[in-house]
């Protein structure tokens, strides 16, 4: 049994202790807006929170969230009402989706120690998520608009 | 109708306020009455609930929701928003109101005319596959609202017109919501039919080529509710995984599984006729099951010692020997004797590796197997395909196998085929009545997937003494994807591939023009990869079209002004793409150039200049501007246009650049 708190809820999970957290949001806990997509930590689309750092949960094993805070995607915002949220609705960023749960939670973090970044600081902290749809200029324009308007 | 379906709505509840009529071949079913639990939002909606036949495209509720299938598979092209559109704009439905259903697999109702009637969603035949089919679907729509209403209201049918999800009767001034109708309407008998002449002008157009309608899908993919097929959760649900033969065509021999079938929470080893399959209680379990495993492969593949420089290398010299006879793909006066008497011939060999689809939603799919009944939840391209294969694994009926289809976290081609379903099936299949969801890791994602196939092309062109060009000779090598794929219609054909081929026909004007293909098959699977052939072949037209303008030392912009004379459309957009980016004007940095091309595959316009630096030390490529203008005919959702050919220009410039 490893406890930690998720999304705000405090959880108890049975598994072996160096299960990737990734499997232990996604299939223990049925949270499975965190994404799957390459188990090495190159793709960013499983990244959460762990204590307010971005964090890549294929990567990371339970036995390493013991005690600890994590966010998901799911618990971002109340009502999907997070300043990037809303600006990812705004630019119309997502195509397939799949890998913009990892992008908002990498920018969240971002945004959280330079609210008022360049586009280079964006590009430069959103290096190394990949989106296959090749959403990034609009990514680059959300991440913006957010830093103009939270 | 198939009497399958008639009886499946009879047998609903809610049929005698249902219907379903056909016209002109043109299948219309409405429904008046409770609404499907499950809308889009809060997930993919697994058709309609609660006993209602799904093979409505349309249902209204008391409260005025309007319910529209989506016939196609939603992959991030925006289809699961501009089909239902099309529904909407031509009924007359207020958009607000309006939820989306995605289809069951059901080819007679939700089939693709552009692919023949199958239930598929690729080759950018969506739009204009369904395009005229869905309107007509909703100017029929439109047709029964109003004769119902002229019922209720006993006024004749012809007084009445719609505002958006009211029937108005200007004369006495009453309206009538369309959810007020679904409360009480009685259907019209006999039921009206709609044809082309019932469809709306194009100045009362509210939806179709409206800026600012957003995409449907995209609330439900910035806060993690939107259902990818690896995200479906069933209860008493179990996990599969598969250790795949390491060369393709490959069988095992024998298999050391002692270790795995000791671990604690795995269910069943499954031998495969390609690999050897795990089913386990977790995802984590199945994993290390499978990396436990020894497998001795058979050798004898022909795919052994498959090495894509050494076939770019062979391939590039059978397109130049012109005794390697193909099949000829397009022909339009003689091109040999013309290249034969020219003043000048330009000759150039273009090749093309191999690329990875690269999903971000590795391969994956849901199956639970009863008797002979078989549920599939997948990120399909092709609830047709899936369906087939599904029954063929499972040794049942195509209609005894259900199939839901998910988000797809990217598709790009891949989600066409079938094998990981077949995965899931033949798993589900060895423990009946629970479900098993197999998951690919990325590794297995990149070594079996069905890459874009490797070309090689050779194209001549022959010039007059003026510089005019007098013949175009191309001949293209690849494997095929449509013999392994369609092989009845493969042969019928007599060896053509369009898939292969498609772009090299095109709207420069050229008096002689000879394109052929000729197949190989070196034993490793290619597969459709977006754009499919214009992908590679306009990469060599196109560069061929530069060298002409070298030869002549003309400007490429010009020279394809020149050879698209008869092509209004064609130059607009060159024209255009030329003004943005400032053709003629001078960069002020160093070592910046500027580079053409034009497209007009699919029936699309389309001219693209990119603005490039090249580090001369490193040989690094930067791209620093594109300028895109596209004219695709009647543009349905521009706002979403725009972020695929954003998406495009990304995805092309990487392959382009770094994936090879």
């Amino acid at each position: 049994m490893t406890a930690f708190t998720i999304n705000g809820r405090s959880v108890d999970v049975t598994a072996e202790p160096d299960t990737p957290l990734l499997w232990v949001i996604r299939e223990h806990l049925k949270l499975t807006g965190t994404k799957f997509g390459c188990g090495i930590a190159q793709c960013g689309a499983c990244t959460v929170h762990i204590d307010g750092e971005p964090a890549r949960s294929c990567q990371t094993q339970l036995q390493d969230v013991a005690g600890r805070k994590i966010t998901t995607i799911e618990g971002l915002s109340a009502n999907s009402d997070h300043p990037l949220q809303k600006a990812w609705v705004a630019e119309q960023v997502p195509q397939c989706g799949y890998c913009q749960s990892g992008q908002i939670m990498e920018a969240a973090a971002f945004l959280k120690k330079t609210p008022k970044p360049t586009r280079q600081q964006i590009i430069d902290a959103m290096d190394g998520h990949i989106c296959r749809c090749g959403t990034y200029m609009r990514i680059i324009s959300a991440i913006q608009r957010a830093a103009r308007e939270a | 109708m198939s009497q399958a379906i008639q009886s499946r709505i009879q047998a609903s509840p809610l049929s005698r306020r249902s219907f379903l009529v056909s016209a002109g071949g043109v299948s219309v079913a409405v429904t008046f009455g409770a609404l499907p639990a499950e809308v889009f939002g809060a997930a993919v909606a697994p058709g309609m609930d609660k006993g209602l036949s799904p093979s409505a495209w349309v249902t209204i509720g008391a409260d005025g929701t309007v319910s529209i299938i989506s016939p196609a598979s939603e992959m991030g092209q925006g289809v699961m928003t501009s089909m239902p559109l099309l529904i909407a704009e031509d009924m007359d439905a207020d958009w607000s109101k309006v939820r989306i259903v995605q289809a069951p697999a059901d080819a007679k109702n939700y089939g693709n005319p552009g692919f023949g009637g199958a239930q598929l969603t690729g080759g950018s035949r969506t739009t204009p596959g369904y395009y005229e089919k869905l309107r007509l679907v909703g100017a029929q729509t439109r047709k029964v609202i109003l004769a119902s209403a002229a019922d209720m209201m006993k006024v004749p049918v012809d007084e009445l017109t719609t505002e958006p999800s009211v029937v108005v009767h200007k004369k006495s001034g009453k309206k009538l919501g369309y959810g007020d109708l679904a409360k009480s309407a009685k259907l019209p008998d006999p039921l009206p039919e709609a044809t082309k002449a019932d469809l709306k002008p194009v100045h009362q157009w509210r939806y179709i080529g409206n800026r600012k309608i957003p995409r449907v899908d995209v609330e439900s993919k910035v806060n993690g509710k939107a259902v990818f097929g690896i995200d479906v959760q069933l209860p008493n649900m179990l996990y599969g995984a598969v250790l795949r033969t390491p060369v393709q065509g490959e069988k095992p021999v024998s298999v050391d599984d002692a270790a795995a079938r000791r671990m604690k929470g795995i269910v069943q080893i499954v031998p495969l006729p390609y690999g050897v399959g795990i089913i386990g209680e977790t995802v984590e379990v199945t994993k290390k099951a499978k990396d436990s495993i020894k497998v001795t492969w058979s050798t004898g593949a022909k795919a052994r010692g498959y090495t894509s420089d050494k076939l770019l290398e062979d391939y590039r010299k059978i397109a130049a020997d012109p005794s390697k006879k193909g099949v000829d793909v397009h022909k339009e006066g003689d091109a040999e004797a013309a290249i034969a008497g020219a003043a000048k011939v330009l000759s150039v060999d273009y090749l093309t590796d191999h690329v990875y689809h690269a999903t971000m939603e590795p391969m994956n799919a849901t199956a639970l197997v009863r008797n002979d009944q078989v549920e599939i939840w997948a990120p399909t391209q092709s609830p047709s395909v899936t369906q087939g294969f599904g029954a063929r694994m499972a040794g049942t009926a195509p209609e005894k196998v259900q199939v839901h289809t998910t988000m797809l976290g990217g598709g790009f081609g891949r989600k066409t085929e079938a094998d990981f379903v077949v995965d899931a099936v033949l798993l589900a299949k060895s423990v009946p009545g629970r479900p098993v969801k197999v998951i690919w890791s990325r590794e297995d994602d990149v070594q079996h997937d069905k890459y874009r196939p490797l070309e090689a092309q050779h194209i001549q062109v022959g010039l007059d003494a003026k510089g005019n060009v007098v013949g175009w000779r191309h001949r293209i090598v690849a494997q095929s994807i449509f013999a392994r794929v369609f092989p009845a219609a493969f042969e019928k054909g007599g060896g053509q591939d369009g898939s292969v081929t498609e772009g090299l026909e095109f709207n420069y004007g050229v008096p002689a023009h000879h394109v052929e293909y000729i197949r190989q098959d070196n034993g490793q699977d290619v597969g459709f990869w977006r754009a499919v052939g214009p992908g590679y072949t306009k990469f060599g037209v196109e560069c061929m079209v530069d060298e002409i303008a070298q030869a002549r030392k003309m400007d490429p912009l010009h020279l394809r002004l020149e050879l698209l004379k008869e092509q209004p459309r064609a130059q607009k957009v060159l024209r255009t793409a030329a003004e943005m980016a400032g053709w003629t004007k001078k960069r002020k940095e160093k070592d910046r150039a500027l580079g053409l091309a034009y497209s007009d595959a699919w029936g699309a316009h389309c001219a693209q200049i990119a603005e490039i630096s090249l580090d001369r030390k490193s040989g690094e490529i930067r791209v620093h501007n594109v300028w895109c203008a596209v004219d695709p005919g009647v543009a349905v959702q521009p706002w979403n246009i725009e972020a695929q050919m954003l998406g495009a220009i990304t995805h092309g410039a990487s392959h382009a650049l770094y994936e090879q």
